[in-house]
């Protein structure tokens, strides 16, 4: 069979990277998805990552590609954004990637509002380096490095997002792919900052550890916990600890980081030079 | 015609980017180098260019890699603990080969040290400062004229060599007020790294001759580009195939070594008739220079090796002199680091002392005319 999308894949690099039932693989086909239905022509598409078992994604696409260094990917993409204001810039993170060590250009990509898609896979563990604990491993969870159980809170992806300033934030699970493209979709068709954080399972280094062996009793795991938003706004707190809410948190318009430093910075230089002559 | 102008140390890196066509500079403020910055953030966006203030120097260092990607020349500038903080993406520049400028104004370390004082103690970070075996060139000027055409240099060389290029300057030559005769741009070239023709098909960018850089495509010209910080193929995507590892990591290596001729600028000061050297970069060679004089006007035949690019180090043009001259005295503000190249390119038959100083004092021409009195007379 023949897929539309199919022209954005480097089918060179394959077979992928991933485990065998990853849920990075449906993400990376929701975003090939999204791609191919807003009609993005690669050319225009700058699409980076930094390090992890999801920042290996960018090797797959056939566009302008970036494998960063670990949690550095908004930096790089910030770079390009600037310098190209009208390309297209993605951006794809693990948890550990985005929030641990790539955590402050996280929350200054969110506060500076730059036009930049955010893609972050949640599998809440250190994947690629064989399962250390996360900022995003739950409570209680054994990792590598939790042998007695994770005694760390849990960061919120989607608080800390809309906190910073991002302008277009939510969440979905690797369990419900077609709700999934649309977030992303709708993500990447949004200006300004956007944030998707995409609950997945890493049955190999995370559920091994934690009596989920399989990809399908991890997906069930997270299937069960999924409260969409519309519900979650009726449940009290009690009800909802331990439970993952998903959908649209924030979708607003506010001025864009380059499009401002093209307006009122280089803007405000030309209209001084044309008065003073200079 | 030539501008005869009165300049800080930093203005003048600040100027000649610009006037080598940087057009994106991204940084986080940190003395001594911090008047750079805002000397250019004032300056960019009167010809388009982009200033960013990031939030740390790892920012600043990838979101100039990335805009060098786009083809926009671009330059970071720090001292001390943002220089260690830069390391790592310094790497990446010279993995994937992405021309960058990043300015080093040294001030005494290690950790936050002495913000407001000068020193020579990042001569071995500059070269060995991120993991693995890696070019890079590094340039380090001592007047002020020298410190126009070395920025220029610096993005020449990053350009046509796609590797990083580190100017090192030190607090007195980054924060010093001094006339400096701005060179007209008829007195230097500016280059732009090579570029594939337009539309043409794909090809693998990594694989070249030696002693070539890599023609990687600019992002957003018709090509699927890949750039890479694990090792790479050819093509640029990564592999660990042994026999690809030793052929990048040669090639990488090689388009440096093979042109010395070019890369390698150093000053030769009363060396002709010289029975001593002194060798010194940056504003030690400055002192040395003074001192050297006042020692001839007491007819001691003493002359001054001033390397500009300092790595790859001038290995044949010192050994060369050093036929002849048989004393050195290696003169720098750090506990001796530069001295052990000196030591390296010196044959058995050649004496060499240091005047090392680190107390964030920068060293005087009469502390250099005293030790060459105590060990030479
Ligand atoms: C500076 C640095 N520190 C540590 C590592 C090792 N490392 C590689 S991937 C990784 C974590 C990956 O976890 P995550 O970001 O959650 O992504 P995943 O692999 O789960 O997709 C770490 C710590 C590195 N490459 N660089």
């Amino acid at each position: 069979m023949n897929l539309s999308y199919e022209k954005l894949i480097r089918y060179e690099m394959y077979p992928v990277y991933w485990c065998p039932g990853c849920g990075i693989g449906v993400v990376f086909k929701s975003i090939l998805i999204s791609f191919d239905k807003l009609g993005w022509d690669p050319n225009e598409i700058a699409f980076i990552s930094g390090i992890g078992c999801t920042s290996r994604m960018p090797g797959y696409l056939k566009a302008n590609t970036i494998h960063t260094t670990h949690g550095r990917a908004l930096t790089f993409a910030t770079g390009i954004k600037l310098v190209k204001p009208d390309k297209k810039v993605v951006v794809v993170s693990g948890d550990g990637d985005a929030l641990a060590i790539g955590g402050n250009h996280f929350l200054h990509a969110c506060r500076r509002n730059i036009d930049i898609k955010l893609i972050i896979v949640n599998n809440g563990v250190y994947g690629m380096t064989g399962g250390q604990v996360s900022p995003t491993t739950p409570e209680g969870f054994f990792t590598e490095t939790t042998p007695y159980g994770n005694i760390d809170p849990e960061f919120d992806t989607v608080k800390i997002a809309e906190a910073a300033g991002a302008t277009y934030v939510a969440r979905e699970s690797v369990t419900r792919p077609f709700l999934l493209s649309k977030i992303i979709e709708k993500s990447l068709s949004h200006k300004g900052f956007a944030v998707v954080e995409v609950i997945s399972n890493c049955h190999i280094n995370l559920g091994r550890k934690n009596k989920m062996r399989n990809q399908l009793k991890m997906l069930k795991w997270i299937d069960e916990r999924i409260v969409p938003l519309s519900k979650a706004s009726s449940m009290t707190p009690e009800e909802l600890k331990g439970k993952l809410v998903t959908g649209e948190f924030v979708n607003k318009q506010k001025p864009e980081y380059v499009e401002q430093y093209y307006t009122q910075i280089i803007g405000k230089v030309k209209e001084l030079q044309a008065e003073f002559d200079l | 015609m030539p501008r005869r102008e009165i300049l800080q140390g930093n203005w003048i890196v600040a100027e000649a980017a610009i006037a080598a066509g940087c057009r994106f500079y991204a940084g986080y403020p940190i003395t001594p180098s911090s008047e750079l910055a805002a000397r250019i953030a004032e300056k960019l966006p009167h010809m388009g260019g982009v200033f960013i203030q990031m939030e740390d120097e790892i920012a600043s260092m990838g979101a100039i890699i990335g805009a060098s990607c786009c083809g926009v020349k671009s330059m970071t500038a720090t001292s001390g603990p943002g220089f260690s903080l830069k390391q790592e993406n310094i790497g990446f520049a010279a993995m994937a080969e992405i021309p960058c400028v990043i300015v080093n104004v040294m001030r005494t370390g290690p950790s936050t040290g002495l913000p407001t004082r000068p020193s020579q103690g990042d001569v071995m970070q500059a070269k060995w400062g991120t993991h693995g075996d890696h070019p890079i060139i590094v340039l380090a000027p001592s007047f002020p004229r020298e410190v126009y055409l070395s920025t220029i240099r610096a993005f020449n060389l990053s350009e046509k060599f796609r590797n990083p290029v580190i100017i090192l300057l030190d607090e007195v030559l980054g924060h010093s007020f001094e006339v400096v005769d701005i060179p007209d741009s008829d007195e230097y070239e500016i280059m732009d790294r090579e570029r594939p023709p337009r539309g043409s098909n794909e090809f693998n960018y990594y694989d070249r001759e030696p002693g070539k850089p890599p023609v990687v495509p600019d992002f957003f010209t018709g090509y699927s580009v890949h750039i890479e910080s694990l090792e790479h193929d050819d093509r640029g995507m990564p592999t660990n195939a042994a026999e690809n590892v030793k052929k990048q990591q040669f090639l990488r290596l090689a388009k440096i070594e093979k042109n010395l001729d070019e890369i390698l600028e150093w000053k030769e000061h009363y060396l002709d008739d010289a029975e001593i050297m002194i060798f010194a970069f940056g504003t030690s060679a400055r002192a040395s220079l003074e001192a050297i004089k006042e020692l001839r006007e007491e007819g001691i035949k003493i002359g001054l090796f001033q390397p500009i690019t300092i790595w790859p180090f001038p290995e044949r043009p010192l050994a060369k002199k050093l036929e002849k001259i048989k004393k050195v005295l290696v003169v720098e503000m750090n506990m001796g680091q530069i001295i052990y190249e000196v030591e390296r390119t010196a044959s058995d038959d050649v004496r060499i002392d240091g005047l090392f100083k680190v107390d964030g004092t920068s060293i005087t021409p009469i502390e250099i005319i005293n030790k060459v009195k105590e060990l030479y007379l």
